[in-house]
């Protein structure tokens, strides 16, 4: 038996709103013992201790939005780099969007993820599935098979499904299955455009996608939701209308989140700046006043899920003139660092930030990851919290080295990843 | 319940019901439906006799109008008016692409010209045989109207479960698949209930109706939590055109999920019977070996109770025309 103890922790678990000082004892894949007596009597050399010197020790982060490449395209990030990625930041499992080549809309897709995933990968992969077939918004995939197959959300991506009578079938069938649906709001036929629709992009010359493109099908989706009773969550929020819609639907009673991405936690419009096609994001970064609104409602729990929102894209796709460019960032190493950078600016508490990518996504998923307890996976990091560093995208593990972070100072980050009992990084002092 | 049987060769009276027609199984009370299931017990014997013949419906004219392809349903109407003794007329007029309550209309004065004593009718519309009825002078008996109603199905089925289990009050009956397009589950779900059986409605949720909650029957999207503990398994008809990733995902996924097979059946109570209106979908909604295994399947028996209950009502509302005119 292979047995690790956290000593002289400060144990944060927010699933119980725990903070306290103690020890963790991990037995193999589990947690033993959490607490003032957790560590056991005589300490045995078998015993890997691991002094934590009063350093954060929270359940590792569980992000509900990567993207890679594999299968199909491989160049830009397979499940073996993104989990190496993932190890970094802290992120102990993720959910791996169905936008690949062939998409994930079968069952037999979904077991290779979830296979490939546990050959190659560090960290959990936690399967999506499209759906609709092939992503084209038409007809539905086998969302039952591919729920026995293990796929614990449904998705259709970054192509958001037009036709209201599709998505309302969809959401009824999900339903009927208990299944969690994630869409992203954005009508397509408004949201062709490059950046945020303001004075800014007026001045850039850039086309515009107005925050209506999001807040018209929300709208359209919190009314299916309501109707067919699914539960919904809403990909990745960007503008302050949204976060009241969300706000309103839940206080009516429906069973809808939000997610939002560690991106505009952080940024606005503004960070386009000079054309910086890191920037280039969809839902795209908005104005200052949205990015505030965002960053309350998670303090508020409207929006309860932070999100990587890791797209990886590599240098030849980002390095084009902003409006040919590819949208997206990785981010699997910028959610932890991001969201302690708001712990330092107060915006939000250690345990607001912790909650967002923790037990809260755990709960939504149904996962026994995402809180230190006794039998629960020992999948545990270590975090300074008050260690700044400059981000620089050139050292990320991930296949492509964008990121809308890039060059900016950020606070804290992992120390020590383990998943399932195995320490799977160890930051170099 | 049932009639003891009479004496060989004395034909049992038909019993008289207050509607002129039977559109829906909401045109009978539940003393008429007992009775006329009792009538059709009679007939069923009749009926496994070598002389099959009588002559209670001699001279009269039965019309059996199809707009819909049927083979099952139309010969059964037809065997029943014939063993009756009525002058039995089939014809399928070709739907044509004008608008269908014109042409209806247009067919149905045609057809009151003949003067025919019964018209049966099937047809694509829901409420085609209530706008018929309207405008014709003899009995109609709704063969099957849109997603409405197949009353003579349900009082088939009803007939079936009754002579094999004895009883429909308390008996636990799953019907199971496309609810919502099914004319045979909403006047199933009317007469079981009118006639004290537990129901329970059992599809994806794509293919339930919003308010099935408020018929009466509880509802499931899980088959096997629907199936536990279920005397009588019915199976509904998915139409083919539902298949297309619209509705359901995937005929694969809809035999998984919703198919009957043993697995499935394996919830319900020893004993269990398993019934279908066909024509079946094998290996979609239902495995071949559960519908052909003659310890659960009733699905032969229900072809058979099907001529007995027609011949039924076609003599049940003969004779209330009759006793109308009479009157007069």
């Amino acid at each position: 038996m292979s047995k690790t103890l956290f000593k002289n922790a400060r144990i944060i678990d927010p699933a119980t709103d725990a903070d306290m000082r103690g020890d963790v004892l991990v037995e193999d894949e589990k947690i033993a013992a959490i607490g003032a007596k957790a560590a056991p009597a005589k300490i045995s050399a078998e015993i890997d201790v691991v002094e934590c010197n009063g350093l954060v020790l929270s359940p590792g982060l569980v992000d509900m939005r990567v993207v890679t490449g594999e299968p199909g395209a491989e160049h830009k990030e397979t499940l073996g780099s993104a989990s190496r990625s993932a190890a970094v930041g802290g992120v102990t499992s993720f959910v791996v969007m169905p936008d690949t080549h062939p998409v994930i809309d079968e069952a037999t897709l979904v077991d290779f993820i979830k296979r490939r995933g546990r050959a190659r990968g560090d960290v959990h992969i936690i399967p999506a599935g499209a759906l609709t077939k092939g992503l084209e918004g038409k007809h539905m995939s086998e969302l039952g098979l591919m729920k026995n197959a293990g796929a614990f959300l449904f998705t259709n991506g970054g192509r958001p499904i037009t036709d209201a009578r599709v998505m309302r079938r969809v959401m009824t069938y999900a339903r009927g299955f208990d299944l969690l649906v994630m869409h992203r709001a954005e009508d397509p036929s408004l949201g062709q455009g490059v950046m945020n629709e303001s004075d800014l992009s007026a001045r850039l010359g850039l086309a515009g996608i107005p925050a209506e493109a999001e807040t018209i099908m929300l709208q359209r989706d919190l009314a299916l939701a309501a109707l067919t009773g699914v539960r919904y969550v809403m990909d990745m929020a960007s503008s302050a209308h949204s976060v009241d819609l969300l706000r309103a639907a839940r206080q009516a009673g429906q069973t809808v989140g939000g997610t939002v991405s560690i991106n505009h936690l952080l940024l606005n419009e503004n960070d386009v700046g000079d054309y910086r096609t890191f920037a280039k994001l969809s839902p795209p970064l908005r104005g200052e006043s949205d990015r505030q609104a965002l960053v309350r409602a998670v303090a508020e729990g409207v929006i309860e899920y932070v999100v990587s929102g890791h797209i990886p894209q590599p240098a030849e796709d980002k390095r084009l003139p902003f409006s040919e460019a590819a949208f997206g960032s990785s981010g699997l190493e910028a959610l932890l660092p991001g969201l302690l950078t708001l712990v330092q600016t107060e915006d939000l508490t250690l345990m607001q930030a912790l909650r967002s990518v923790t037990s809260a996504p755990a709960d939504l998923l149904g996962l026994w990851q995402g809180r230190l307890a006794i039998g629960a996976p020992a999948d545990i990091i270590l975090i300074n919290p008050d260690r700044p560093f400059v981000f620089d995208a050139d050292t990320m593990l991930s296949r492509s080295k964008n990121s809308a972070l890039d060059g900016r100072r950020l606070q804290g980050r992992a120390e020590l990843t383990m998943v399932s009992g195995k320490i799977v990084h160890r930051a170099a002092a | 319940m049932s009639l003891t049987s009479p004496a060989p060769g004395v034909a049992p009276v038909a019993p008289i019901l207050k509607s002129p027609h039977l559109l829906s199984i909401l045109d009978l009370d539940r003393l008429e439906a007992e009775v006329l299931l009792d009538y059709a017990d009679t007939f069923v014997e009749l009926n496994r006799q070598p002389q099959k013949k009588r002559d209670t419906l001699k001279g009269r004219t039965l019309v059996n109008l199809f707009f819909e392809n049927s083979t099952r349903t139309q010969s059964s109407f037809e065997l029943a008016g014939k063993r009756l003794g009525a002058d039995t007329v089939n014809m399928a007029p070709r739907s044509s692409s004008i608008a269908k309550g014109e042409t209806l209309l247009d067919t149905a004065v045609t057809l009151n010209a003949m003067h025919p004593d019964l018209l049966v009718v099937r047809h694509s519309a829901s409420g085609a045989a209530n706008l018929l009825a309207q405008k014709v002078d003899c009995a109609v008996i709704n063969a099957g109207d849109g997603a409405h109603e197949h009353p003579t199905q349900a009082l088939l089925d009803a007939l079936t479960i009754r002579r094999t289990l004895g009883k429909i009050e308390g008996v636990r009956v799953a019907i199971c698949g496309d609810v919502m397009h099914s004319r045979v589950a909403r006047s199933n779900v009317l007469l079981l209930n009118m006639l004290g059986a537990e129901i329970r409605l059992v599809a994806p949720a794509t293919l339930m109706p919003r308010s099935a909650h408020e018929w009466g029957a509880k509802v499931f999207n899980d088959m096997h939590k629907g199936l536990k503990d279920v005397d009588v398994v019915m199976m509904l008809r998915l139409q083919l055109e539902r298949m297309d990733g619209a509705l359901i995902p995937s005929t694969r996924e809809y035999f998984r999920f919703f198919g009957l097979d043993w697995e499935k059946l394996a919830e319900a109570k020893p004993g269990v019977k398993v019934m279908h209106p066909g024509p079946m979908n094998r290996g979609v909604e239902i495995d071949s070996t559960v519908a052909d295994d003659p310890k659960v399947s009733l699905i032969q028996a229900q072809v058979e109770m099907g001529v007995a209950v027609r011949m039924a009502v076609l003599a049940a509302l003969t004779a209330r025309a009759s006793n109308a005119q009479a009157a007069q």
